[in-house]
């Protein structure tokens, strides 16, 4: 834990404002995830701005037919928020499979996109970590590495993004709204958050001192055939070792339209165009749900302890699509996998 | 008797809702400092240079202290060794320059508020000359020992194993796993007037830390006063004192201010933990099911200073019948803290090979696993020759397995589904000391009719407090709310320090003992009245009831306590007494339990759910059948955690621990959770002691992991030998 000044935001503009006009300053809304980093002296921020009394905590619906979700809104809200629940129920799900209900009571959705990960190594400052230091290596290359990245990783981090909610903004093709130093622009979801390449640690496209303002999502929302799926090492309260966000459009047994994304295994939720390509006009069956998860597995790499993701997330997406065709979606409450 | 074998709710359970109940680190006093440590992030090695200056610059920050400028602390082993000290030499916080494991205490940062003590902690900055170390117990299996000269086997097992028709030889694994009680471990040391100190601790023996204290900082008997009122859960965490409150008692005598202490949870995986281990066992079987030879071989951890050892196998001797039998427990030094007991020490772990490895056994002799272990059933302790006082395991077995609907199981793997899911059945044995210990009782007896009852006991969230105000009540004759209960102070009677089962025993029959001088008392008081419808009764022949002392032969014969108490001018009656059990050397003591677990495995994904479990404990009387069911519920939770989750996890490179949290060292959460049946088995026992009382805090986890790894071997084919059982192990 650091020392550490602590100031409000009176609107957005004062946010980036007051970002600008310091260095090592933060954002704080639900600080589920910053605070615990500070207690570890894993972030170190001089100042926290605190916007969470920003007028950013509606949901509405934009001309175009979807819905505009402020970037204060918290988890749990939008969650159980009617249009959520009824036109995006995968949205919904993917967010009541994560965390507690406590920390979702407390976290907000800008906050939720810009959560850090969970690597061991990442939060224990007595061990070396390419994306908390940069240049200091990477242990989890031959360390402990069960939770970790086999797709999209680097020789610099194998870290994954730990958030279950972003895994079905990336199938609904939301898109950001962020606003700083040089106004406000519209980010693509795929462009939000970035590989580790040779900068883990940069998580985000984020420019210094944007902030999010709302995440926004068109139509499409999958009401009918969708499911998140988590597999994890307990029921509850765990990271994802794969999870699956899916959504089909189906007309007589034929799929029309198709989105996976997982979670879990890369540094940002990953999404493979060529493999939802080869769904569409296709029969809605496990053996062409197989072949999808191939193609999206086909670059997959294994480390010590998390080689069985790859076979374990082939299996997961065709469960998850077959969950999605049938019209049975998991359902977070319930005490099994469907 | 009212009370005894009720479910009667926790006398402290307002108390402990309402807030009303504190702990070691909520006790605020004016003028408190709040303290932090610094732990090391190396394994093995020596402290270069520790650099204070940046953390002393901070406002508020009173002192730091170090290995450099820590008061004088005495030199000898001895001194620091508690009541239940393992050999070797204990650990001492701030001592030298010598780093022994990760996570050791380096320094203490004093200030006037927690977070500043904090801040200032991140501020130390520690120069280390790190030395290699060793924090694997496969890459020091072969440097194991053993500790004392094994006890000499019987028969030969070697032999008997090559000629036998039937073996099983396998090895399993458990690895290292912590305690992660809810309170975190803190202490709060309060200086008093003419040097005397008050320490509130988290403990689960008061006058264990008492005597502690009082030899580390050389301080007279009446010196020090150690307190624990409550305790948010030990499981053997708080046997021994720990770090922390030798930090808090060093940090008041130095500032001569109060100190509070609490670690963190990252800062709790730096204390003792349940020792990973190998458990290696040898079967050997004729095709009737009979066992001719037992090798149970453990290799445990333990820390390069000291030789913490529980008996993990000699578990066999008391269930199982064999001619030949080897055990032996060996001991492999890593840099790591000493190891420590963790509920069911010994058999947690021993209970789980040997289970597994029955069960093995069944499957190669196609036997159903009960009717292996009744063929084997063995009515003696073979270790000692002697019969149980009692031992209803049989009546387990049987209740277990019929309210499980064990009969319905078809024994081929993978034969039962459900959907997606494979449908797993297992089952497992467990065993548990019934141990008793001499522990003293204070009864003071008011005129009004209500009595105090105190004992150095802790309440370690077992239901202490509730069965000594119902043993009281029962041996007073009085309501259960006219009985008050005082323990969790080390100035009260005697106690030994709260573990192994033994304190529900020990506590009761303490009562009893000293119920009896105040009924002796009363008696002599209600004899010596004018006209008393007691005289002529016999001492033997009168009882405490319903407020009264009565004649039990003839119930009209009777006086109110409360009439005797005022005729005879006595305001009150206090009565101290030490109990001590009377030997047996003619009977083994023991609990016991059969496990049976039904898992339910999705097919594909691998995702492993314990869907029912029926645990049936014979463990003599049981007191409270609410608080008794719940230590059982809590085993057996533990023991789901400790077949699917648990896992403390070490980088081997760095050797230390990466998932010190409970975000990232998994425990079942309630998801995991689904039916959980506890059948108490009837066991009247003669004689274990008067009450027929054994103890129930352990009981409830000893096989439980057994019976659900063998569930998942049934469910899927696959057997898992090393813990946990993880959705990637299934398909190796």
């Amino acid at each position: 834990m650091i020392d550490f000044e602590y100031v409000r935001a009176s609107d957005v503009a004062d946010a980036v404002r007051q970002s600008a006009a310091s260095t090592g300053a933060k954002f704080i809304a639900g600080g589920t995830n910053l605070i615990d980093l500070m207690k570890e002296d894993v972030e170190k921020p001089r100042r926290l701005i605190d916007i969470s009394r920003l007028p950013l905590k509606q949901v509405e619906e934009t001309a175009e037919g979807g819905v505009k979700i402020g970037a204060l809104v918290p988890n749990s809200d939008l969650a159980y928020h009617s249009l959520i629940e009824r036109r995006y129920p995968v949205l919904a799900s993917a967010i009541l499979a994560g965390a507690s209900a406590q920390l979702r009571n407390m976290a907000s959705i800008g906050g939720n996109l810009l959560q850090r990960t969970r690597c061991y190594y990442f939060y224990d400052a007595a061990t070396p970590c390419n994306k908390r230091e940069p240049g200091s290596g990477c242990p989890a290359i031959e360390g402990l590495n069960r939770m970790h990245a086999i797709l999209g990783a680097s020789e610099h981090c194998i870290a994954t993004h730990p958030s279950d909610m972003c895994v079905a903004l990336a199938i609904l093709e939301a898109r950001v709204h962020v606003a700083g130093p040089d106004g406000e622009r519209v980010i693509p979801f795929p462009d939000f958050h970035r590989l580790p390449g040779d900068m883990p640690q940069t998580d985000t496209n984020l420019q210094p001192h944007e902030i999010v303002t709302a995440v926004e999502i068109p139509p499409q929302g999958f009401a009918k055939n969708y499911t998140y799926l988590k597999i994890r090492d307990r029921l509850s309260y765990a990271f994802a070792l794969v999870s699956v966000a899916a959504g089909l459009e189906i007309e007589d047994g034929t799929i029309k339209e198709a989105r996976f994304a997982l979670g879990g295994v890369a540094h940002k939720p990953w999404r493979n165009r060529a493999a939802e390509d080869l769904l569409r006009g296709q029969a809605a069956n496990a053996g062409n749900f197989q072949q999808a998860a191939d193609i999206l597995l086909r670059e997959a790499k294994g480390y010590s302890h998390n080689r069985f993701k790859i076979d374990l997330a082939r299996r997961t997406i065709v469960r998850a699509l077959t969950q999605a065709a049938r019209g049975t979606p998991q359902i977070q409450s319930d005490k099994k996998v469907r | 008797m009212n009370y005894i074998g009720t479910p009667i709710s926790r006398v402290d359970g307002q108390a402990k809702v309402t807030g009303q109940a504190k702990y070691a680190g909520d006790v605020n006093v004016p003028g408190l400092v709040f303290g932090a440590v610094v732990t090391s992030t190396i394994a093995k090695g020596r402290i270069k240079s520790i650099d204070t200056s940046a953390a002393l610059k901070v406002k508020g920050v009173l002192k730091v202290l170090t290995h450099k400028n820590r008061p004088a602390l005495p030199k000898s082993d001895q001194a620091w060794k508690d009541d239940i000290a393992p050999g070797g030499s204990p650990f001492r916080p701030l001592y030298d320059d010598k780093v022994m494991f990760s996570g050791q205490p380096v320094a203490l940062v004093l200030a006037e508020e927690w977070e500043t003590a904090r801040y200032a902690a991140s501020l130390v900055h520690v120069e280390y000359a790190a030395k290699p170390h060793i924090t694997d117990l496969q890459a020091a299996r072969e440097k194991a020992f053993t500790l004392k000269k094994s006890k000499k086997p019987r028969g030969d097992a070697a032999k008997a194993f090559s000629s036998a028709e039937v073996r099983h030889e396998a090895e399993y694994f458990i690895p290292t796993e912590h305690h992660n009680p809810m309170e975190l471990f803190a202490s709060t040391a309060i200086p008093e007037k003419r040097g005397k100190l008050t320490v509130y601790d988290k403990t689960q023996g008061v006058q264990n830390v008492h005597r502690y204290l009082c030899s580390v900082f050389k301080k007279k008997k009446g010196d020090i006063r150690v307190m624990s009122p409550f305790m948010g859960g030990g499981f053997g965490s708080g046997l021994r004192p720990q770090y922390q409150v030798v930090l808090a008692v060093m940090g008041a005598l130095t500032l001569k201010r109060p100190v509070r202490l609490m670690l963190t949870r990252q800062q709790m995986y730096g204390l003792g933990y349940r020792p990973a281990s190998i458990e290696r066992l040898q079967l050997g079987a004729q095709r009737d099911g009979t066992l001719h030879a037992i090798t149970h071989e453990a290799i445990v951890v333990t820390s390069q200073f000291e030789e913490f050892s529980s008996s993990d196998t000699e578990w066999a001797d008391r269930l199982y019948k064999s001619p030949n039998a080897k055990f032996v427990h060996k001991l492999a030094r890593l840099d790591v803290p000493t190891s420590c007991d963790m509920r069911a020490p010994g058999a947690t772990t021993g209970v789980y090979g040997l289970e597994c490895a029955m069960d093995e056994l069944a499957v190669a002799l196609k036997l159903d696993p009960v009717e292996l272990r009744l063929r084997c059933y063995s009515d003696k302790d073979q270790s000692v020759n002697l019969p149980y006082t009692s031992k209803n395991l049989r009546e387990c077995y049987q209740q277990g397995a019929k309210a499980f609907g064990w009969e319905k199981r078809n024994p081929v793997p993978r034969s039962m589904r459900d959907g997606n899911e494979l449908v797993g059945w297992g089952m497992a044995t467990g065993v548990w000391e019934a141990l008793q210990m001499p522990a003293a009782a204070r009864i003071v007896l008011g005129a009004n009719g209500h009595a105090e009852i105190s004992c150095a006991t802790s309440d370690i969230g077992t239901g202490t407090y509730t069965i000594m105000a119902q043993v009281a009540a029962d041996a007073l004759g009085l309501p259960i709310e006219n009985i008050g209960i005082k323990l969790g102070d080390s100035t009260l009677p005697q106690s030994p320090v709260e573990g192994g089962s033994w304190m529900a025993a020990s506590v009761s029959h303490a009562i009893l003992g000293v119920a009896d001088e105040v009924r002796k008392t009363l008696f002599d008081a209600a004899k010596k009245i004018k006209g008393s419808p007691l005289s002529g009764v016999k001492f033997e022949d009168v009882t405490l009831s319903d407020g009264k002392i009565v004649s039990k032969k003839d119930p009209a014969r009777a006086m109110t306590i409360a009439h005797v108490m005022r005729e005879r001018r006595l305001d009150r009656i206090e009565k101290e007494k030490l109990h001590k059990f009377k030997k047996d050397e003619k009977h083994a003591r023991n609990t016991h339990s059969a496990i049976f677990a039904e898992v339910k495995i999705d097919e594909e994904l691998g995702v492993i759910r314990v869907t029912r479990v029926v645990n049936a404990v014979a463990a003599g009387r049981i007191l409270n059948t609410k608080t008794a069911r719940s230590q059982i519920m809590g085993g057996v939770v533990w023991g789901i955690g400790m077949a699917l989750h648990e896992e403390t996890a070490y980088d081997h490179k760095f050797g230390r621990i990466m998932n010190a949290n409970i975000a990232e060292y998994h425990m079942p959460v309630n998801a995991d959770i689904h039916d959980i049946e506890v059948i108490f088995v009837d066991e009247p026992d003669e004689h274990i002691n008067p009450l027929g009382i054994k103890g129930v805090g352990e009981i409830g986890i000893v096989g439980t992991a057994a019976a659900i790894a063998n569930a998942v071997y049934h469910a899927t084919g696959v057997r898992v030998r090393d813990l946990p059982i993880t959705l990637d192990k299934l398909r190796r």
